[in-house]
């Protein structure tokens, strides 16, 4: 290690000499280095959780456009818009499909015990294809009546349920008065307030909710026609319906939109981007205290070298150099661990807490700009000072 | 194109050359600590000369200014009031830049070793060489390695201060002030924190090293034991020099 820093420096590597030299405040300052990296690891995982699960229900939907009230701002607030906004979507230009969307919110309670919270879609299977390839070799199966679709990763269903399901064995529960045979099952992923997805035709989604009208869906979702670039169309729509109580946007904007509002406006998103904050400046005061110490107990030595002429510049290049060893080697427990917690985490909420590729290395940057400011803070002492007067 | 025009080479004038060779002048220098009502005045018009290839042996109660006097003249402390050259240069208002270049023309030893207790005594006495460029760094280890055994540790080269006595440890801060070849040496008190026996043989090796290379050795001591050894002894009180002698 000495020699390899010695190579890369070019000098004698006196930071990590000066850190090895004391091997339990290294390993104190590794463990909070490390910690602060799990904390926003872990921020970073659920906020990354909320932006994806935010976005996956509109994956499964194969439409170009959706038409949704201005009250709107995610899935499970959604206001009503009147149907005839869809026989309007229908009469522009450019217009392949337009379908009826419900949304409603129903609580499976199971006889075996557990409830889970389930996001309801009512469509028209004749009509709306899916993208989800799963749920479109289904899609025949939801013409009958009071017959559903559920996904197997709905939160807190035992996992044996879904493997009877998957094996033919019919499974049927009651809920608002009904009975619902779930003939099928598809994968999307809880979400942070539905627990699970389920699908059914729009005449079996108006007898589970009887005080919702088929006049008034949540959404309507236009597919479009081959030709008409989806902008071109959104714009057409945009002129062609009332502002007053619709919204035009293509399915990626509107899942945006909700994603923002998720993590922007509503408290949950507040609170992880606060939680990566305090990871952050926990982290550098961890380092900063470290730093700081280090300094202040080679003052002398310190003072030493400047009274033998060494500059400013050799100081900081000390500190940072330690800056940046605590920051390596204080990342790498940090990662692992976090790793081993996103699967923890991920297998007990249902929720997609995944490492992306790019976020590791984010938080290494991070880790090393934050290590390095508190290295430069912790050095003001020395620029300034005569050399007298530091021993 | 033009027949290159020969420029005149600026020669320095003699006194130039004379003030260049010069170790210290210092002319009316005074200096004072604190600011206010508690300003107190400790170094009063020093006027000193300081020659090439001489042991100085500053004396002096504590609290007559000799460290001070050490202090300024060896770019520790600013200097604030009078001048002081150091080899012709003034230091007097000198830029980061100025002192650091002054500091590098010397070697210090101070009253306990001030060794980086990280590194071990070779490396410590590589951070003598280091500092002058990495040119020199390339037979860094013989040269260190040489230092060391002039001193007489050539068996604890790879030791820790941790791992050394006081004397050995002094030796290797004399190894560190000498390795880089420095034109002037200052000591402040280099034997206060060693017994009698190893502060006297720390000297007598400082001085033997000096003596060879023609290095001019500012020293400040209270130690009777070693005044036999130098050149010249100036004795100070309240901040003024009162005795020269030879």
């Amino acid at each position: 290690m000495t020699l390899l820093l010695t190579r890369i420096l070019g000098r004698l590597p006196i930071g990590w000499l000066q850190l090895s030299h004391n091997r339990m405040r290294l390993l104190a300052a590794l463990a909070g280095v490390a910690f602060a990296n799990i904390l926003i690891f872990m921020q970073l995982g659920f906020l990354g959780a909320l932006a994806v699960s935010t976005k996956l229900p509109y994956g499964i939907f194969d439409a170009d456009i959706l038409i949704y009230s201005p009250e709107t701002n995610t899935l499970s607030d959604a206001g009503t818009i009147p149907r005839q906004r869809m026989y309007e979507a229908l009469s522009v230009a450019g217009t392949q499909s337009a379908t009826p969307v419900y949304v409603g919110t129903l609580e499976w309670e199971r006889d075996e015990g557990g409830t889970s919270s389930l996001r309801v879609f009512g469509i028209d299977p004749d009509v709306l294809p899916f993208k989800n390839t799963e749920i479109a070799t289904m899609q025949n199966r939801i013409r009958l009546e009071d017959v559903a679709l559920i996904d197997r990763t709905t939160r807190g269903v035992p996992k044996t349920l879904f493997e009877e399901i998957d094996d033919g064995k019919s499974y049927a529960f009651e809920a608002r008065g009904r009975t619902l045979s779930v003939e099928g099952l598809f994968t999307v992923g809880a979400g942070f307030d539905a627990d699970g997805y389920m699908i059914v035709s729009d005449q079996t989604f108006l007898r589970l909710f009887p005080n919702r009208a088929s006049g008034a869906p949540n959404y309507v979702f236009v597919k479009r026609a081959p030709d008409t670039p989806a902008p071109i169309l959104t714009q057409r729509l945009r002129s062609a319906l009332p502002v007053v109580d619709t919204v035009v946007q293509t399915r990626d904007d509107a899942a945006n939109a909700d994603q923002a509002y998720q993590l922007m406006e509503r408290p949950v998103g507040l609170i992880f981007g606060f939680g990566v904050a305090i990871g952050i400046v926990v982290g550098m005061i961890i380092v900063y205290q470290v730093l700081s110490t280090d300094v202040a107990d080679h003052l002398g030595e310190y003072a030493t070298f400047k009274a033998i002429g060494y500059r400013q510049s050799f100081f900081l290049g000390i500190v940072f150099e330690e800056a940046i060893i605590l920051a390596l080697l204080g990342f790498i427990p940090g990662f692992v661990v976090s790793l081993a917690l996103y699967a923890g985490a991920s297998a007990a909420t249902g929720l997609p807490i995944i490492m992306d590729a790019t976020r590791p290395f984010m938080v290494l940057a991070g880790t090393i700009l934050m290590c390095t400011i508190s290295g430069a803070i912790a050095t003001q002492r020395l620029a300034a000072a005569d050399p007298a007067d530091l021993f | 194109m033009d027949a290159p025009v020969a420029q005149p080479i600026a020669f320095p004038t003699l006194q130039k050359l004379n003030e260049a060779l010069t170790p210290i002048v210092t002319n009316r220098l005074s200096h004072s600590f604190g600011a206010g009502e508690a300003r107190k005045q400790v170094l009063f018009d020093i006027d000193l000369t300081i020659n090439r290839g001489e042991l100085t042996i500053l004396m002096g109660a504590s609290g007559s200014g000799k460290t001070t006097l050490l202090t300024l003249v060896g770019c520790l402390r600013s200097v604030e009031d009078g001048s002081a050259k150091l080899f012709g240069q003034e230091l007097n208002g000198a830029s980061e830049d100025v002192l650091v270049s002054c500091r590098r023309r010397m070697g210090f030893i101070f009253q306990s070793h001030n060794l980086h207790n990280s590194l071990t005594a070779m490396q410590n006495v590589r951070m003598g060489l280091d500092v002058h460029g990495s040119d020199i760094q390339q037979d860094w280890k013989k040269a260190a390695a040489h230092t060391l055994t002039l001193l007489g540790l050539d068996e604890r080269l790879d030791y820790l201060p941790a791992n050394l006595s006081g004397g050995q440890n002094q030796r290797v801060a004399v190894a560190r002030a000498l390795v880089g070849n420095p034109d002037i040496v200052f000591a402040d008190e280099p034997t206060a924190a060693l017994d009698k026996e190893s502060g006297h043989q720390v000297v007598r090796m400082l001085k033997g090293l000096a003596e060879a290379r023609g290095t001019t050795i500012l020293m400040v001591t209270h130690d009777n034991r070693i005044l036999e050894m130098a050149d010249r002894i100036i004795t100070m009180e309240d901040g003024r020099i009162v005795k020269d002698e030879r």
